[in-house]
């Protein structure tokens, strides 16, 4: 059967219209909310009055926003959870991706999917899960510590009273760290476990016939081999990091928690545009943080980029 | 030229066709869309076989969404002005908070008048829908009157009476340490609770929860420091759960009698009774607040939105006066609903004298009606939501880590002072 003429494609259009249900989806779901927050970024606006309601105000909200305590408080917490759940996830990952590679035959897909499970877990089970994990009466965390606690020797390293997790501020953080950590450290397995296939075998061979170690193998092989990935892996973790919402929103009731200790940025401009109504300040702080990013984003990459025509 | 004639034709029967469809609609068929929530969605749909006799040709669509996602809903209607119902519910929290802007209609202006009906409504809650430029922006239909609800079963173990619990705040704390002292019970469910009543007495005219007419921030003032050092009184004598209201903790508590008070709204009795803790029926009885305070507790408005079909708005302004200001549509919602009337000609209604099962047969809404009478409203400014954060989270510090009242209102002060203009 052939198409009559004026239904078949040409083929100058063609890849315009193959493009044409993305770029149209983009172009609503993401390029429109960006250019909108820009231009929210430089009005103040009462939402509840309307768009005609919107007024010029120029750079207002962000001297508001570097002004503003809050925001600085949310940008130490952001940078705390970041580098507490970001930084144990690579140094657990990488060893233990060799350990997987080197170690594991036929069950290697079943433990590396076991690693993988709370990644693609939705976050509200998780935070129902953890909320109860993490309860400070009848918790099975607060249980398990106060079992260790009993132990002889060792038992004095453990709190024997119930931690209360959720809300004393102290400790909201690193619960939502352990949370951020657990459900990203099986995703930055596969990543390591990916790159550990690209090393070639001979090298370890090469090196075994020279006498290297294990570890020495280790540090001088697997490591540099490694660093492409690294880079890649830790650039996710700190754009994630510092755009960290959904753990600590759904944990801390979206309020950011005692104190606002479980407070990051984002908690904080969402709470900003839709519990306190300040939109344009809101938006200017997306910016900023949208700024950091990238400024972080390129040091990493200076810090990872090969010195030298010999690396 | 038949081509022509042909064509005509044609138009002239789609043309017809048009007006067959769009005549009956013009003429008879109009569809009001009331947005709401539980269950204020009920009470509407209640008031419809009232409606339709009254106006055969207007439908009312209900549109009922879960209280927080109606509010959210409502937020994007008035900031994208579409999908904007003609008539919609409102919690007080949020008429206070739209009321800032210019999204709602000014009921007091032509064509509504609504001043002309000003007398017939609790006088707090009417002042709640005004603004500071005197715009009308909402109609109240129920009102939550405070109340102090506490085990009598608790109390009598302990020896204590209702009038030791409400004489004064001190003397309330004090009561408190003699029923945890007696039966291990605690007093209130958070400290937080006493704290948010308190600061709500004693407002001056013109003064605001946090901010006065002017902005200017209010959170150093004596109603401030002497909350704050009551909370810290009931958590020093352990007398609080240290739980947060609606969670299971706290449900918790009612059923088995360990939090013995609960300040709230007249209408938790009712949740109480229907699913909160019923089996604790007969054991519950309702005072007036300490030391005469009187506070309101929530409440339900309805608004029109500016920018909803003005074709729709004589008939939604006739829907909201008939939910409103018909006596009977007003108490049959009190009686299904628990919905305590704004309405003050319905004060009347032998319903007020009947007793209530659930508090051990008293005539509580005697009570409570005695206190809307008295509940004064407070102006609302839009930064509530974030000083109601920043003193919550001092009171925090405060509580949980000793620091220092003064210290903690003057952080509170500075950090509100940046804001108030904004």
């Amino acid at each position: 059967m052939k198409l009559p003429a004026a239904l078949r494609l040409s083929p100058e259009w063609a890849p315009f219209v193959f493009l044409s249900p993305f770029v149209l989806l983009f172009a609503v779901f993401g390029v429109f909310p960006l250019a909108f927050s820009l231009y929210l970024a430089f009005q103040t606006w009462e939402p509840t009055s309307g768009l005609a309601a919107m007024e010029f105000v120029g750079l207002d909200n962000f001297a508001f926003a570097l002004q503003d305590e809050w925001f600085w408080k949310s940008l130490k917490n952001t940078g705390w959870l970041a580098v507490a759940s970001g930084v144990p996830q690579h140094l657990v990952a990488i060893p233990l991706a060799c350990f997987i590679h080197s170690s594991f035959k036929g069950l290697r897909n079943a433990v590396v999917g076991a690693y993988f499970m709370p990644y693609i877990t939705s976050t509200v089970a998780i935070a129902i899960l953890f909320s109860s994990l993490f309860s400070t009466d009848f918790g099975l965390i607060n249980v398990g510590l106060q079992a260790l606690a009993q132990l002889p020797v060792i038992g004095g390293l453990f709190p024997a009273n119930p931690v209360d997790w959720l809300n004393a501020p102290e400790n909201i953080k690193p619960a939502i760290s352990m949370i951020v950590f657990w459900r990203y450290v099986g995703f930055n397995v596969v990543l390591y476990l990916a790159a550990l296939q690209t090393i070639p075998n001979d090298i370890y061979e090469a090196a075994t016939m020279d006498g290297a170690g294990r570890l020495q193998q280790f540090f001088y092989i697997t490591l540099p081999s490694l660093k492409p990935m690294i880079f890649f892996g830790v650039t996710l973790s700190l754009i994630g990091g510092l755009q960290l919402f959904e753990e600590p929103f759904i944990l801390t009731g979206g309020r950011g928690g005692s104190d606002q200790s479980g407070m990051t940025t984002a908690i904080y401009l969402y709470r900003m545009a839709f519990d306190f109504n300040d939109f344009g300040a809101a938006s200017a702080m997306s910016w900023l943080l949208f700024i950091l990013v990238a400024i972080l984003t390129w040091l990493t990459n200076r810090a990872f980029r090969p010195r030298g025509p010999s690396a | 030229m038949r081509d022509t004639a042909d064509r005509f034709m044609r138009q002239r029967a789609w043309l017809g066709v048009a007006l067959l469809l769009l005549l009956p609609a013009a003429q008879a068929q109009m569809t009001l869309t009331v947005a709401a929530f539980p269950a204020v969605d009920e009470i509407v749909k209640s008031a419809l076989p009232a409606w339709k006799k009254l106006h055969p040709n207007v439908q009312v669509k209900v549109v009922s969404r879960q209280f927080s996602d109606h509010h959210t809903a409502m937020t994007t209607a008035l900031s994208t002005s579409v999908y904007l119902p003609d008539v919609m519910a409102l919690e007080v929290g949020y008429v206070g908070r739209f009321a800032q802007g210019g999204g709602l209609d000014d009921l007091s202006r032509e064509p509504y008048n609504i001043r002309k009906f000003e007398s017939r409504f609790v006088p707090y809650a009417f002042q709640q829908a005004t603004n500071r430029k005197g715009a009308v922006v909402a109609v109240p239909t129920d009102i939550g009157p405070g109340t102090l609800l506490y085990r009598i079963d608790v109390l009598n173990k302990a020896g204590v009476s209702e009038a030791d619990l409400t004489r004064s705040w001190d003397s309330y704390v004090a009561t408190g340490a003699k029923i945890k002292l007696a039966t291990g019970s605690y007093l209130m469910a958070h400290a937080r609770d006493m704290k948010d009543i308190v600061i709500r007495t004693g407002i001056q005219p013109g003064e605001g929860l946090y901010f006065d007419k002017d902005s200017k921030v209010l959170v150093t003032s004596p109603r401030f420091v002497r909350a704050f050092e009551l909370a810290r009184e009931v958590r020093r004598q352990k007398l609080d759960a240290r739980v947060g209201a609606w969670s299971n903790e706290w449900s918790e508590g009612f059923k088995r009698g360990t939090i013995s008070t609960q300040m709230t709204g007249a209408w938790l009795a009712g949740h109480l009774n229907n699913w909160l803790a019923p089996d604790t029926k007969g054991l519950w009885r309702a005072a007036q607040l300490p030391e005469n305070a009187f506070a309101a507790y929530g409440g339900t408005f309805f608004a029109i939105p500016r920018a909803a079909p003005a074709a729709n708005k004589a008939m939604a302004w006739e829907l909201i006066q008939l939910l409103t200001l018909s006596r009977e549509m007003q108490l049959g919602a009190f009686r299904s609903q628990d919905a305590f009337p704004a309405l003050i000609e319905t004060f009347d209604d032998p319903f007020f004298d009947l007793p209530i099962t659930f508090l051990g047969g008293q005539t509580a809404r005697l009570g409570w009606r005695a206190a809307a009478r008295r509940i004064t409203a407070v102006s609302v400014h839009k930064q509530d939501a974030f000083a109601d954060e920043v003193v919550n989270t001092e009171l925090d510090k405060v509580l949980d880590r000793g620091k220092d009242i003064k210290q903690a209102l003057a952080d509170a002060q500075s950090l509100l002072e940046r804001r108030a203009f904004r």
